[in-house]
């Protein structure tokens, strides 16, 4: 990892409702607002919308598929923008820094729909992958 | 604000991870886990906080704040720091910290922020701080 390198993006399928509701029993956020289409109305909303803890699950999903499981030592995100039903989020990462040591580095990290709208910014400071080689992976 | 124990059920962690689209990894499949050194399912990133809202009482505090029953809450950022992998079969001692609310942009936010720790056998094994954002309707000045 260099400061600056752009990760490989990690793609998601669209959202559907099904996701969400396996989400809400799985996760334990029975919200109504999340699957409820007539509670949402209700509510003002035109449809249902995705648990923010979702996408940051997928971002989590994200980030042991760029460094490994295991390897995260802090992750934190802003919820910017909703996710609706048939979106399909993105989740991006870019290397900010990486410490002298060369064993951690800073990342910054966002999930980012197919119109560019970027719904989660975050952070994480992971353990740097180390190839079989025993070098640093490029 | 008593601390709670949350068993780590290996169907919880499957169907958690299932649902995010995990399939054939180490968080839903154990074989894979095994081969890979682990005890069990390794918990996901996030299932910490599913392990938090378990409790009936977790959003308590934000009553204890003077937010209402039919307030608006967004969540507003979420951070979680590890200490050591969790696995499926962990009993977790979830401690919630203190709470504290901040008006923002003249009293139209209401900033709640809470952490809170989890122990296994004593040793912390991770923490999260939840930060919840209620908008509130402010006068003209």
């Amino acid at each position: 990892m260099r400061p600056g390198e752009v990760l490989e993006p990690f793609s998601l399928p669209p959202v559907t409702r099904t996701t969400l509701a396996l989400f809400a029993g799985a996760s334990g956020d029975h919200n109504p607002i999340h699957v409820d289409l007539d509670f949402a109305r209700e509510a003002g909303y035109d449809d249902v919308f995705a648990h923010g803890m979702l996408s940051m699950a997928w971002l989590g999903r994200a980030l042991e598929s760029w460094v490994g499981p295991e390897r995260i030592r802090s992750f934190g995100v802003r919820f910017v923008h909703l996710t609706h039903v048939g979106d399909v989020p993105t989740c991006r990462a870019t290397v900010r820094s990486v410490a002298a040591d060369r064993e951690t580095a800073e990342l910054d990290l966002e999930v980012v729909l197919a119109d560019g709208t970027v719904t989660l910014a975050g952070h994480a400071t992971v353990d740097i992958p180390v190839s079989r080689s025993g070098g640093e992976t490029a | 604000m008593t601390s709670t124990t949350f068993t780590v059920e290996r169907g919880r962690v499957r169907m958690f991870a299932r649902a995010i689209g995990e399939h054939g990894t180490v968080h839903d499949d154990l074989a894979v886990a095994r081969a890979a050194g682990h005890p069990d399912l390794l918990v996901p990133p996030t299932f910490f906080f599913t392990a938090e809202i378990e409790e009936p009482d977790a959003f308590a505090f934000v009553a204890d704040h003077g937010v209402g029953p039919d307030e608006t809450i967004l969540h507003g950022e979420q951070r979680f720091d590890y200490r050591a992998p969790v696995h499926a079969g962990d009993v977790l001692e979830i401690v919630p910290g203190e709470s504290t609310a901040t008006a923002k942009k003249g009293g139209a936010l209401l900033l709640l922020e809470r952490s809170t720790v989890f122990l296994r056998d004593g040793q912390e094994v991770a923490r999260s701080m939840t930060l919840l954002v209620v908008p509130r309707e402010v006068a003209p000045a």
